[in-house]
């Protein structure tokens, strides 16, 4: 769970900013305030299309799109024009690619299933990094991957990956042996080990892959916007030296924008690194 | 699990601070599920059937690439090194050939030299033993016809100064015979002496 450590800082972080904020923004005008906090309903923007179908399109759904035709025009491009002796683009992209097969796929799962589940790890990673990276890209500036609909597809995704791969490695039997009953313990603490294990791989694993994203796009979103707002707020409304505060949140969201850059990187290795170790606990019997 | 609490905790602080909203912001809404299935599977697919396929390719082309060069450039080093070692052992096989050519006309040389040496003296020896017996057989020869000259000429010379015809052939042959016996015991005295 070291992991959530970045959204325990940003929690932090948060709470204290917009406490600061709020107490900035009573003293400026006694109550009526111009300040215009982000919310949760910043992820809940107006429905543009198909109003009341399933297939309703808001802002983020464009932004998913277009994050989509991005990440697969860059790479159909590259794939397309890739040549044996890569330009500068080519490498850029195999680069990524690299990174995924070598650090990810041949880290975590060795040279043959590596290069067997190298294609779901290279679409993930780049799935996630493109739909995260959209959060601050200007007149974007909201990750594709902050509503709970995207992460918990690509969790679902995972989640049936790697339960396949554990029957196909071990059968029914064998992977639920394994995974629920791990050897080297003593039998009577199974009446423990065994309801965590089975929630663990069952519930779990792909709940947590899907929180631990949207959490923490959505508290970079909100991150970014305080920041922003801030600025905003302190610059055109606020009184005299007040202003001055605002300089300093700008600084502040010029700040996060670079560790949001950060963020998606690292939550797309994340997601992609975890979703290796859960197959990779699957196909092999003891872990 | 602390991910999951934290996360909830921060959306919820979000929340409290606005005007309330319907939405839970963990709970997903059908368009977004709906959505999120085709982008991924619209992604999904391009991943699969048509980028990585072909950066799999290009990769193992030059993969390929490399490895043949660098199989090429050793077979052109073995190539090289067979060729070296094939010209050096030529090399000393000339050598050998050429101290044996040497050595055996040395040989030859010496053999038709010694050879030539032989057949020389031989053939002085021979040329100087056919002139000695044709000197010793013309020595006869002429002590033949000088004999029976000799005494022919001596003889009707006697016969003319004595005056008497030595007609008994018999007789004449006795006197000539002696005649020559003194004459050439008398010349061989004086040849002795004049070798000593």
């Amino acid at each position: 769970m070291v992991r959530a450590q970045p959204l325990t800082n940003r929690g932090v972080l948060l709470s204290t900013l917009a406490t600061s904020l709020l107490a900035a923004s009573e003293a400026a005008d006694g109550g009526e305030s111009a300040f215009h906090a982000p919310t949760v309903a910043d992820f809940f923007p107006p429905v543009i299309f198909f109003d009341g179908t399933p297939f309703e399109i808001n802002r983020i759904i464009l932004v998913r799109f277009l994050a989509a035709a991005v990440v697969i025009t860059l790479f159909l491009v590259a794939a397309y024009r890739a040549k044996v002796v890569p330009g500068r683009f080519q490498n850029a992209i195999e680069m990524i690619l690299d990174f995924v097969r070598r650090g990810i796929a041949v880290e975590v799962l060795g040279e043959k299933n590596g290069a067997k589940y190298f294609p779901l790890l290279a679409t993930i990673f780049c799935t996630v990094l493109f739909m995260n990276l959209t959060g601050v890209v200007p007149f974007l500036n909201i990750a594709a991957s902050s509503t709970i609909g995207l992460p918990l597809v690509l969790a679902a995704w995972v989640y049936v990956m790697y339960l396949t791969a554990g029957i196909k490695a071990q059968g029914l039997g064998g992977f639920l042996t394994s995974s629920l009953f791990p050897p080297g313990v003593p039998k009577f603490l199974y009446l423990l080990l065994t309801p965590i294990e089975f929630l663990q791989v069952f519930v779990l694993r792909p709940a947590t892959l899907a929180i631990r994203l949207l959490a923490n796009m959505v508290a970079g979103h909100l991150m970014l916007a305080i920041c922003f707002a801030a600025t905003q707020f302190f610059i055109f409304n606020a009184d005299g030296a007040m202003k001055l505060f605002g300089a300093g949140t700008l600084v502040a969201g010029l700040a996060f924008t670079l560790f949001e850059v950060f963020v998606a990187a690292l939550q797309a290795y994340i997601f992609a690194i975890l979703t290796a170790a859960y197959i990779s606990m699957s196909v092999e019997a003891e872990h | 699990m602390m991910a999951l609490t934290l996360g909830s905790a921060a959306v919820s602080a979000a929340a409290e601070s606005t005007e309330s909203t319907e939405s839970n912001i963990l709970l997903p809404e059908m368009y977004d599920i709906t959505w999120s299935i085709v982008i991924v599977a619209i992604i999904g697919v391009v991943f699969y059937r048509f980028a990585l396929p072909r950066f799999q390719a290009v990769l193992d082309e030059r993969t390929a690439l490399i490895q043949g060069g660098i199989a090429k450039a050793e077979e052109a080093q073995q190539a090289a090194d067979a060729a070296l070692a094939e010209q050096q052992v030529l090399l000393a096989e000339a050598r050998a050939d050429a101290a044996r050519v040497r050595e055996d006309a040395r040989d030859e040389g010496k053999a038709i030299v010694a050879d030539h040496r032989t057949k020389a003296a031989e053939e002085a020896a021979r040329i100087t033993e056919t002139a000695h017996r044709q000197i010793e057989a013309e020595r006869q020869a002429a002590a033949v016809s000088l004999r029976s000259d000799v005494g022919t000429l001596a003889t009707e010379l006697a016969s003319k100064i004595v005056g008497e015809s030595l007609a008994d052939s018999a007789r004449q042959s006795r006197v000539v015979d002696r005649f020559l016996d003194e004459l050439e015991a008398a010349q061989g005295v004086v040849s002795t002496s004049k070798g000593a």
